[in-house]
C-alpha cells in the first residue's frame, strides 16, 4: 500500500515527533522564567492562533476541485452541516459526528 | 466542571484521609520524585503542608479528572476515528498506537498519514509539522509561568501540551487546596491516555467495523471547522479570523493545493504585524503589565 520504506517511514515520523517537540519546547527555551516576555511576541500569542486555526480549515479542504468531479458540493454541504450543528448544540462532538457522517453519506450514496 | 464549594471540600478532605492510608502504598513511589519547587511552598503557606504526598495526589486527580471528561469522549471519538483511518490507509495498529504516544498532536498526526502515504520527503515533513504546530509556540507562551514553575513535571507537561490539555490548564479555575502542578499533570496525562487507548482500538478494530469508511478524512475538516467557530465565539474582534482565512484562501490560489501552508503564514504574519497598532487594544486588554 505504502510506496516508502520502514526506514523512510521511520525517519518521516521522527521528523513530525521533532517539529512538535520544538515547538512546545521552544518558548520555554527562548524565554525561562522571569525572563520579561517581547510585547510583540505576547501579541501574536492573542492574535495568531485564530488565523491558524483558519489557515487549517483552508488546509483541510484544500483538495476539493471545485472544476471537476463533485465540484465540491458534498464538501460544502457538509461543511454547512457542521457550522449550523455548532450553531444550534454547539456540542463539539455532535457537530463533528453529524458533519463526517454527512460527507461519508453523501460520497457513498448520492454522490458516488 | 464545577468548584468544589466549601462543603463539599470538607468530605472531600475527609474522604481523602480514609483514603491516606490505603493509598500510601502506591503512592510512595510517587513520593521519591516530588520536586521542591514554588508549588510546596505554596501548599505549606496555605496551611495544609501536614497533609502526606499521597493524599496530594489524590486530591489533584479528583480535581483534574472532572475537567477530562469531555476531552475523554472526544479523544475517543477522534483517536478511534484516526486509528480506523490509519487502518484504512494500510498501516496496522502499532502506526497509530506509537504515533500518538510519541507525537501526540491530533492535526498533525492526521497530516503524516498523508505524509505516509505520499513520497519520502523528510524535509517537507518537517517544515509542515513546525507550520501546523506553530501555535503551539504561542501557548507555550501563555503558560511561560504556569509550566515553567512546575518542577520537573513541566518536560512532560510540555511535551504534551495539546489543544485540549493548553485549554484545560489554560483557564481551569484549579481549587487553592489541590496542588497546581499536580492538577496539570493529571489533566495531560489522562489526555494522552484517552488518546492513545482510543487511537490503538482504532487501529485494532477500525477493519472488522461492516460499514463503509470511504469519506472518514472529513473528520479533521469538521474538527477545524468547530475548533475555528469556538475560536471565533471567544474572541471580541475578528479581523485575524477572516484575515487567516483570506490570505490562505489567496495562497491556495496562488500557489497550489502542495505549496500554499508557508507563504500563507508568511503572509498572516506579515499582515498582523502591520496591523498590530489597529489588532492589539481591543483583544489585548490586560497586556500592560
Amino acid at each position: 500500500m505504502t510506496a516508502m520504506t520502514f526506514p523512510q517511514q521511520l525517519v518521516t515520523i521522527l521528523m513530525v515527533i521533532l517539529g512538535t517537540v520544538l515547538t512546545r519546547f521552544l518558548p520555554f527555551l527562548l524565554f525561562p522564567r522571569g525572563k520579561p516576555i517581547p510585547k510583540y511576541i505576547r501579541y501574536l500569542g492573542s492574535v495568531l492562533p485564530a488565523a491558524v486555526f483558519a489557515m487549517l480549515v483552508v488546509y483541510c479542504l484544500k483538495d476539493t476541485s471545485l472544476f471537476s468531479g463533485n465540484h465540491g458540493i458534498p464538501e460544502a454541504i457538509a461543511c454547512a452541516a457542521v457550522v449550523i450543528l455548532h450553531l444550534w448544540k454547539r456540542q463539539m462532538l455532535l457537530s463533528i459526528a453529524g458533519g463526517t457522517i454527512t460527507y461519508m453519506l453523501l460520497i457513498q450514496l448520492v454522490f458516488s | 466542571m464545577r468548584r468544589d464549594k466549601p462543603d463539599k471540600r470538607q468530605n472531600h478532605r475527609q474522604r481523602q484521609a480514609q483514603n491516606r492510608a490505603a493509598d500510601a502504598q502506591p503512592e510512595c513511589a510517587h513520593n521519591a520524585e516530588t520536586e521542591s519547587d514554588g508549588r510546596d511552598a505554596s501548599a505549606h503557606k496555605a496551611g495544609r503542608g501536614y497533609r502526606s504526598e499521597g493524599s496530594r495526589t489524590v486530591a489533584a486527580f479528583k480535581a483534574a479528572f472532572p475537567y477530562t471528561i469531555p476531552i475523554f469522549t472526544g479523544f475517543w471519538f477522534l483517536g478511534f476515528t484516526y486509528g480506523i483511518y490509519m487502518n484504512a490507509a494500510g498501516f496496522s495498529f502499532w502506526y497509530p498506537m506509537l504515533m500518538s504516544l510519541t507525537i501526540f498532536a491530533g492535526s498533525v498526526e492526521f497530516v503524516t498519514v498523508n505524509l505516509l502515504l505520499g513520497a519520502f520527503n523528510p524535509t517537507q515533513a518537517l517544515l509542515l509539522t513546525l507550520m501546523l504546530n506553530a501555535r503551539h509556540l504561542f501557548y507555550g507562551i501563555a503558560m511561560l509561568e504556569k509550566y515553567g514553575s512546575a518542577g520537573r513535571k513541566r518536560f512532560y507537561l510540555i511535551f504534551g501540551m495539546c489543544d485540549e490539555s493548553f485549554s484545560i490548564n489554560y483557564t481551569a479555575q484549579i481549587p487553592a487546596h489541590v496542588d497546581k502542578g499536580l492538577f496539570m499533570f493529571f489533566v495531560t496525562l489522562l489526555n494522552q491516555i484517552y488518546w492513545v487507548s482510543g487511537s490503538t482500538l482504532g487501529g485494532i478494530f477500525g477493519g472488522l467495523l461492516p460499514f463503509d469508511m470511504r469519506g472518514i478524512e472529513f473528520v479533521m475538516t469538521a474538527m477545524f471547522i468547530v475548533i475555528f467557530m469556538e475560536q471565533w465565539m471567544k474572541d471580541k474582534t475578528h479581523a485575524s479570523h477572516i484575515l487567516g482565512f483570506a490570505l490562505s484562501l489567496l495562497c491556495l490560489i496562488l500557489f497550489g493545493a502542495d505549496n500554499f501552508i508557508i507563504p500563507s503564514m508568511a503572509a498572516i504574519l506579515v499582515a498582523l504585524t502591520v496591523l498590530r497598532k489597529k489588532l492589539e487594544f481591543p483583544d489585548a486588554p490586560g497586556e500592560a503589565q
